[in-house]
């Protein structure tokens, strides 16, 4: 199943229905419903709704200006939403000790450069109402590879240490919830994949991540879920399995007739090149999760086109089977968005 | 990660100590930067020098033959004035160019998205910078007055007639500007906000000097300037009162009605309805503040 919503249906909730939504919304991590933002003549955020559950890695895609910093904004009280709720762990957005247990490292990460490191973290243990030894704080400076820079001012750190340290920040106090904003913008190879195992570690303690990141391998290998904003709306959300269902199959053929070209186009849309013919299977058939290799309906499909194929006295001698990755994926949608908006401003 | 998140604070509590976090957060903000020993060694070369030019006033050769003690101490009570003002100056600039940038300076730069998005009310914010920089003003404008008080008193035995008044009020002006430096860095980029703070300063001073003026000469007209604008920014009030609580009282009646017109001479004391309008000023300027940052997007 594939909840890939028009622009019109908004909610990106998963399947359950409204009133179960509602009704657990006190059990969430995040709920937050009809939020809307527009900066003078702009829509940044046109009625978005959205829910992460405890312990649930979500993603949340979208290209440059969709509207995904302004969200997390108002999910965290920094910017005021023209309309829509939101609720944090369980009480509203609108009170400040709904981020008791919150944990946020922004996109644009600046902290006190006077201050050191190690200050860094007292201070927002402090407004945490945290109560934090000088050790606690040293095991998270170890954890985001600092532990050697604890007395230095930050004002001398680069733009890693300073988002490394953004990353302490986000963890003190034992939060339940945690959003990253961009969270490896700065960071090296080595220091993306710490993150990485970063939020594999908080999901395996149950922590909620909601993870906002341009890099799409980053958010396919950690997320359970993800969100694509476009143009402040929810397009598209679902579990990478419902996300990614539709696969792939790259036939390398020869001496292909009309009848063979009407079979392959039976089972699917065709991309051609030269010998190779790439079929994309229809969503239904796929019912398997992501990374299991259970013979499913896609599987049975391919067998007989190649059956039928060898039948029609095609030659083959190439099958090579994929899933569509979330950036062929994230990339048909924002295109096909972008179509449409073009599209409605040439009507309008 | 082994730290231990205390139970929910009830909300009263919670803003009470995040008030005092941030309030201590600016004092450290201000030692960091080294204002505090910018300013520090600005009064302690005014002091200095001061202190030296106290100690020519006693039997000074003058046109009029040699200054008698109390000709000097009369003299050293208008010096005192004018060194005074040269001290409240310094300390508006300092205020002035540390409440912006606390401010508007950690907006601009992004260091308030990680803090307001913890849970702290942004009033707490607010509230915590404005009593640290309240702090770090009204503490050092009383310690650098006392020691020049001092220095008059050890060269030329002169004491001002209400000298914890004088500091008060010196304070209080501090305060106003300080109040007036947050409110513009919620409106306006920090440097602007510094520099108009000064400007306003500067601006009312001269109103005020402008308005003595026209009382001495009798014009209505003229002498409501100073008026005016001691009402909207109560620095000059305040200035004139806490003058009048440092000088010698004879030199009202030794410059008789030039008095007026002269700068560094108060000839009233501070009404009670004044510092009224003072402390709402201040409560009004607060609120304003409050309002704006409230509904700022961050």
């Amino acid at each position: 199943m594939v909840s890939h919503n028009t622009a019109d249906e908004v909610a990106a909730a998963p399947a359950p229905a409204q009133s179960q939504v509602v009704d657990s919304r006190e059990s969430l991590a995040v709920w937050c419903s009809g939020l809307t933002k527009r900066f003078g003549r702009r829509d940044a955020v046109r009625s978005v709704s959205m829910e992460v559950r405890r312990g649930e890695v979500v993603g949340l895609l979208g290209a440059n200006g969709a509207g995904k910093t302004t969200l997390i904004k108002m999910m965290l009280g920094l910017v005021r939403p023209d309309a829509g709720e939101v609720m944090l762990l369980g009480q509203p957005g609108t009170d400040p000790m709904s981020r008791l247990r919150v944990g946020y490292l922004p996109e644009l990460f600046r902290y006190q450069p006077w201050l050191s490191a190690k200050e860094v973290l007292k201070l927002h243990g402090q407004l945490a109402y945290t109560q934090q030894s000088a050790d606690d704080r040293l095991e998270l400076l170890r954890m985001v590879g600092l532990q050697d820079r604890a007395a230095d001012r930050v004002g001398g750190f680069s733009k890693g240490m300073q988002q490394r340290l953004g990353l302490a920040v986000a963890l003190v106090g034992d939060p339940d919830l945690i959003v990253l904003d961009e969270p490896t913008s700065a960071l090296d190879p080595l220091g993306r994949v710490e993150v990485r195992d970063l939020v594999l570690s908080l999901r395996e303690r149950g922590v909620a991540v909601l993870l906002n990141s341009h890099l799409i391998g980053e958010v396919e290998r950690v997320c359970d879920r993800v969100v694509i904003l476009d143009h402040g709306r929810v397009v598209a959300s679902g579990t990478l399995a419902e996300l990614l269902g539709q696969r792939k199959v790259t036939l390398r053929l020869n001496n292909v007739t009309e009848r063979a070209h009407e079979r392959l186009r039976a089972s699917g849309h065709v991309e051609h090149e030269q010998d190779g013919y790439t079929v994309t299977l229809p969503d239904g058939s796929s019912d398997g999760e992501v990374g299991t290799d259970t013979f499913d309906s896609a599987d049975a499909e391919v067998s007989r086109l190649v059956a039928d194929l060898v039948g029609l006295g095609v030659h083959v001698y190439g099958v090579e089977r994929s899933r569509i990755s979330l950036e062929d994926r994230l990339l048909g949608i924002l295109r096909a968005g972008a179509d449409s908006h073009a599209a409605r401003d040439e009507a309008s | 990660m082994k730290a231990t998140t205390a139970a929910r604070p009830s909300t009263s509590v919670a803003m009470v100590r995040s008030i005092f976090t941030i309030a201590l957060l600016t004092l450290h903000e201000a030692t960091r930067k080294r204002v505090i020993w910018a300013l520090l060694v600005l009064s302690v070369l005014m002091l200095t020098l001061s202190a030296w030019g106290f100690s020519q006033l006693p039997g000074m050769d003058t046109s009029m033959g040699h200054l008698t003690s109390g000709q000097s101490r009369l003299l050293a009570s208008e010096l005192l004035n004018l060194v005074m003002f040269g001290m409240s100056m310094i300390v508006a600039l300092g205020t002035a160019f540390l409440a912006g940038p606390t401010l508007g300076g950690e907006l601009e730069s992004g260091v308030s998205l990680a803090m307001v998005a913890r849970p702290v009310h942004r009033s707490s914010v607010l509230v915590g910078k404005w009593l640290g920089l309240v702090i770090f003003g009204s503490v050092y404008i009383c310690l650098a007055g006392l020691a020049q008080m001092v220095v008059v008193r050890v060269t030329v035995s002169y004491w001002p007639p209400s000298p914890m008044l004088a500091l008060g009020l010196l304070a209080l002006e501090t305060i106003v500007l300080l109040t007036l430096a947050l409110l513009l860095s919620s409106l306006i980029s920090p440097l602007a906000s510094g520099i108009t703070t000064v400007g306003l300063f500067g601006a009312t001073w001269v109103a005020g000097v402008v308005g003595g003026i026209g009382a001495a000469l009798n014009n209505d007209g003229v002498a409501r300037v100073g008026t005016v604008s001691a009402m909207l920014l109560p620095t000059d009030g305040l200035w004139r009162g806490a003058m009048h609580a440092i000088q010698d009282p004879n030199a009202l009646i030794q410059l008789g009605g030039a008095s007026e017109g002269f700068p560094f001479v108060s000839t009233s004391s501070l009404s009670a309805a004044y510092f009224t309008w003072v402390v709402l000023w201040i409560v009004i300027a607060l609120t304003l503040c409050l309002v704006s940052f409230r509904r700022r997007a961050i």
